[in-house]
């Protein structure tokens, strides 16, 4: 009955079709199919990820909710969770560039308050193309004013994040999204529809034509014809949210709700299906009734619609009317739609007719789980064959390059644009690896970071997948934080060809190890497939958000160097490794090689040591190595430090001097210390086994390298700053 | 003494002001519901920060039309103490209750940053506790912060001391560096003609802790604490 034609539109298979069929015992019609589209396609089954996802390590003795609802859930004590989640909206990002990173930061958002947890930061994980293309300049510009647009609308501060540029990105950017909250921790809200006879309440924004389709365009690549996917891009209003969100915390604070969940991908579809299937009950529920703000729509609309700021909520009979005054209060509409039922169907109504009639297992649960064939791909053993090519004489002038590179730039640009100090909980750091919110009413605070170096996930994707964790903990160690749990958002080409599902299983299994050897839950995520374009994936891309928990927020340590005349100690060990460095692909253009080794127990204690000493108080400043090595990383410490204190090293290390300067070897963090607390650090290091060198004393007004008694790097510090803050602003102000 | 923070559908920096007043400066404080009428006795009203109502139309534009609002003015008729944070210094402004209008940052971007402003004036309810030319490193997070006035009122405003805090840098200077978002005269707070009420840019209840950056912000409400103390002793 429905033909190849519509089946495609639909993003469904033949074989699949017929799955439906069997399974709901009739062919479906055009509404049905429509249902089965959106919660069958990849960006809401999982049906490519699901069989390799099952390998993450999800169990902790503090892990509240993992996996399977809209946020993962960590005690962190006093009664209190933390409440987080990652997301991804690259799709809609390319298409309509504000409005997709706007609704993506709506969407997250509502994952977790939708739980009873209140927002109180965000982080943001971006990748573009290089900016010397127009388009990319543009794309970046309506991501960065879509995320503050939103973000500082509704009063949640945008803390901490990341941007990366290249070539992989140019056609399809990555916008990632992640959102912490605070609940009670006996104040949980689930997704779930329970009760028979309980009534189905919508709330929020009235529902439109914006986003139909939403999840099935993030579920196939790109071709030419992109114009006309505009109207599946959401549009928010964040004031709307805003209410929303107040409305909602107010309803769940004083108990008068049984389940609620977001209307997000999938809209009206998604949430009734899950809530009963949740719940193990039915649903049923009357379109009519459904605020609307489109004349004429269709039942089929109505069902897929993606508007924004919309959510689903149970409520026994006797409190919908206190429900209600309190939605109304925040001039939110709040209409009985529906009521739960016994047996097991999601029945949709429609001007006095049964539109929908099937079971709510297949819709939810039964979608085929694909083990999707996985072969490394041809070229991979090439790049790793790497020709390195002689160190250039002249150093100075690679190290300005660097700084002056989009990825290593200063992000002043992006920063500004976002309220990162509302809710007052922000302790702030320039620069700071991880960032440090104070629990109000507490000496503590929880740390927050972003991280994933794709370029080594390009080269080795089971190696790439395990830095991203130990890489993520090195930066909460740098503030002093202990890691809790972990989110993750998995950016990957078309997983129906087999070498991007031989790097997305790479990846997952280089997470999971990691994650089993820090003790780290992983509480949920988002996994993004389809992001290609006329063929050309994107580099596998994981974003690993990691929520961590410091003691005293008093009892911390940022990047920058604090006082002159300070001994200046590095942890862990400098190898010759040039492979999938910043500095190969900048100043000899080249990805190639293999990433720097990760030894797992060297990181630990370094980690350990880390986090003890600024606890101890011991130390003035931290920062960890990373994309640009040791001379990047000692010149963000003068470049962060408020009077820009400049530095002298003295390296000794057998290896060549780009290596040593450029190399990103791993587990490696640049302390400095007073005077005083000098000995005291080193018998520490001592006695916990990590290697830790003097190398060297801040000071003066120049960033200055020697190697075996040579000078290697000597440059100005202002001149450093001037490339570095005026990289960004330069580059975009020309669009 | 009693402070109450006004909230409309929108605001933000509403729970970030009653916990400095009420936990960092352990005063009484209450919420004050936009669609209620009843200042509740307070000794000051602040307006804080946010979006209120989305910023639908114009910053604050319609918050002036809530009910609270008639007793606001009322309140600041007779004298009653008002400070208007960011969002709330352009509810003032919609009001009419200081002449002027905000427009959108010169560099067309949202800023949120550090900046250091100057006490211009120190004899009023809100800057009491500092000196003439002192400087304060206080935020700034706002998209419209560009103040503008026609000409004739803004010589009244310098003639009669009602610029109270301008934009500076950090040794006190008034330079167009200083001035990150375009405002007439770097003017980052003023004051009605009779002084007892504030409307400012900046948000002093982000800098009324050390370990958020600065605890600059501190003398604005001990000023203000001071000078309730002063009036209610005064009766």
């Amino acid at each position: 009955m429905i033909d190849k034609k519509t089946l495609d539109e639909h993003n469904l298979t033949q074989s699949e079709y017929e799955l439906i069929v069997k399974l709901i015992g009739k062919e479906p019609n055009i509404t049905e199919l429509g249902i089965f589209s959106l919660m069958w396609s990849e960006h809401c089954s999982y049906k490519s990820s699901k069989i390799h996802l099952k390998k993450f390590p999800v169990e902790g003795e503090h892990v509240i909710q993992g996996p399977g609802e809209n946020a993962g859930v960590i005690r962190i004590g006093d009664g209190l969770a933390a409440v987080f989640k990652i997301e991804s909206h690259n799709h809609p990002s390319f298409i309509e560039p504000y409005q997709g990173a706007a609704t993506g930061v709506g969407g997250i958002l509502r994952d977790i308050f939708t739980m009873g947890a209140r927002p109180i930061a965000s982080m943001d994980s971006l990748r573009f193309g290089p900016l010397s293309v127009p388009k990319n300049r543009s794309i970046m510009e309506g991501v960065v004013s879509g995320i503050a647009g939103y973000g500082n609308s509704i009063g949640v501060p945008t803390v901490a994040g990341e941007v990366y540029f290249d070539d992989s990105y140019s056609l399809n950017p990555l916008v990632n999204v992640f959102c912490l909250g605070i609940a009670r921790e006996d104040k949980i809200f689930y997704a779930k529809a329970e009760g028979v006879g309980n009534k189905v309440l919508y709330v929020g924004s009235k529902t439109g034509r914006d986003g139909i389709h939403g999840a099935t365009m993030a579920s196939a690549e790109f071709d030419e014809d992109l114009e006309r996917k505009r109207p599946n891009v959401q549009v928010g209003d964040p004031f709307k949210e805003k209410l929303l969100l107040e409305a909602c915390l107010e309803v769940m604070d004083k108990n008068l709700i049984v389940g609620i969940q977001d209307m997000g991908a999938a809209g009206l579809t998604c949430s009734t299906a899950e809530m009963a299937s949740n719940a193990g009950t039915g649903i049923s529920i009357d379109l009519d009734r459904v605020p609307q703000r489109e004349v004429g729509m269709t039942p089929y609309e109505i069902m897929l619609s993606e508007s924004q700021e919309r959510m689903l909520v149970v409520a026994e009979k006797e409190q919908v009317h206190s429900v209600q005054e309190i939605f109304s209060k925040w001039d939110l509409e709040a209409v009985v739609i529906g009521e739960v039922t016994g047996g097991d169907r999601l029945i949709v109504k429609a001007e006095g007719k049964t539109v929908v009639d099937i079971p709510v297992d297949p819709i939810v649960n039964l979608c085929p789980v694909y083990d999707r064939t996985t072969r490394a791909p041809e070229d991979l053993h090439a790049s790793h064959d790497l020709e390195i090519p002689p160190p250039p004489a002249d150093l100075n002038p690679v190290l300005l390059r660097l700084l002056a590179s989009p990825t290593l730039a200063d992000k002043e640009w992006v920063s500004r644009q976002y309220d990162h100090m509302v809710q007052v909980n922000t302790v702030f750091s320039p620069g700071a690896d991880a960032c440090l919110l104070r629990l109000k009413d507490s000496r503590g605070g929880l740390a927050v970071t972003l991280d994933g170096n794709s370029l080594y996930t390009y080269l080795d994707p089971r190696t790439g997948g395990r830095i991203a964790v130990a890489e993520a903990c090195r930066n909460l160690a740098c503030v002093g934080a202990k890691p809790l749990g972990v989110t993750n958002c998995l950016n990957f080409g078309n997983p129906e060809k087999p070498e991007i599902m031989w790097q997305f299983k790479e990846v997952v299994e280089g997470v999971a190890e990691a994650c089993r050897f820090f003790g780290l839950p992983i509480t949920g995520g988002n996994v993004s497939f389809y992001n290609e374009t006329e063929g050309v994936p994107v580099h596998p891309t994981p974003v690993l958000g990691i929520v961590g928990a410091v003691e005293d927020i008093e009892r911390t340590a940022g990047p920058g160097f604090r006082s002159q005349e300070n001994p200046i100690v590095l942890l862990g060990r400098n190898l010759e490794e040039i492979g999938g460095s910043e500095y190969l692909r900048v100043h000899f253009g080249q990805k190639a090689g293999r990433p720097p080794l990760i030894d797992f127990e060297l990181e630990k204690r370094i980690q350990d040591f880390c986090r003890e000493s600024v606890e101890k108080g011991l130390i003035l400043s931290a920062h960890d190595l990373a994309e640009g090595g040791l001379a990047v990383c000692a010149a963000e410490c003068t470049l962060y430090s408020p009077e820009k204190i400049g530095f002298t090293l003295e390296l000794e290390d057998d290896i060549r001097t780009d290596a040593l300067l450029f190399g990103e070897s791993q587990s490696r963090i640049l302390l400095s210390v007073e005077d005083s607390r000098l000995d005291s650090l080193m018998e520490l290091a001592r006695r916990m086994q990590v290697p830790a060198t003097v190398v060297g004393r801040t000071g003066g007004d120049r960033l200055s390298i020697h190697h075996r008694g040579v000078q290697v790097l000597d440059v100005p510090v202002e001149k450093a700053y001037t490339v570095w803050k005026n990289a960004l602003p330069e580059i975009l102000k020309n669009s | 003494m009693k402070f109450g923070v006004v909230v409309f559908p929108g605001s933000n920096c509403d729970y970030d002001t009653y916990y400095t007043l009420k936990n960092v400066f352990r005063q009484e404080t209450v919420f004050l519901w936009h669609k209620d009428r009843d200042l509740q006795d307070v000794d000051c009203v602040l307006l804080p920060g946010g979006f209120s109502y989305g910023d639908y139309l114009r910053s604050g534009a319609i918050a002036r039309f809530s009910p609270l609002m008639r007793e606001l003015e009322a309140f600041a008729a007779s004298g009653g103490f008002v400070l208007g944070i960011c969002n709330g210094f352009q509810v003032l402004l919609e009001l009419g209750l200081l002449p002027g209008a905000m427009l959108r940052n010169k560099g067309l971007k949202f800023l949120c940053q550090f900046v250091h402003i100057r006490i211009e004036n120190e004899r009023t309810p809100f800057t009491g506790s500092g000196r003439k030319g002192q400087t304060l490193k206080i935020p700034i997070a706002h998209f419209d912060g560009n103040y503008f006035v026609d000409p004739e009122a803004l010589a009244e405003l310098e003639n009669n001391n009602q610029v109270i805090l301008r934009y500076s840098d950090p040794a006190g200077n008034i330079t167009e560096e200083a001035n990150i978002n375009g405002s007439l005269h770097n003017i980052a707070g003023i004051s009605n003609r009779k002084g007892n009420i504030l409307g400012m840019m900046p948000h002093p209840e982000r800098a009324s802790e050390s370990f958020l950056g600065s605890d600059d912000g501190r003398i604005i409400f001990e000023s203000m604490i001071q000078a309730c103390l002063s009036r209610r002793s005064e009766r």
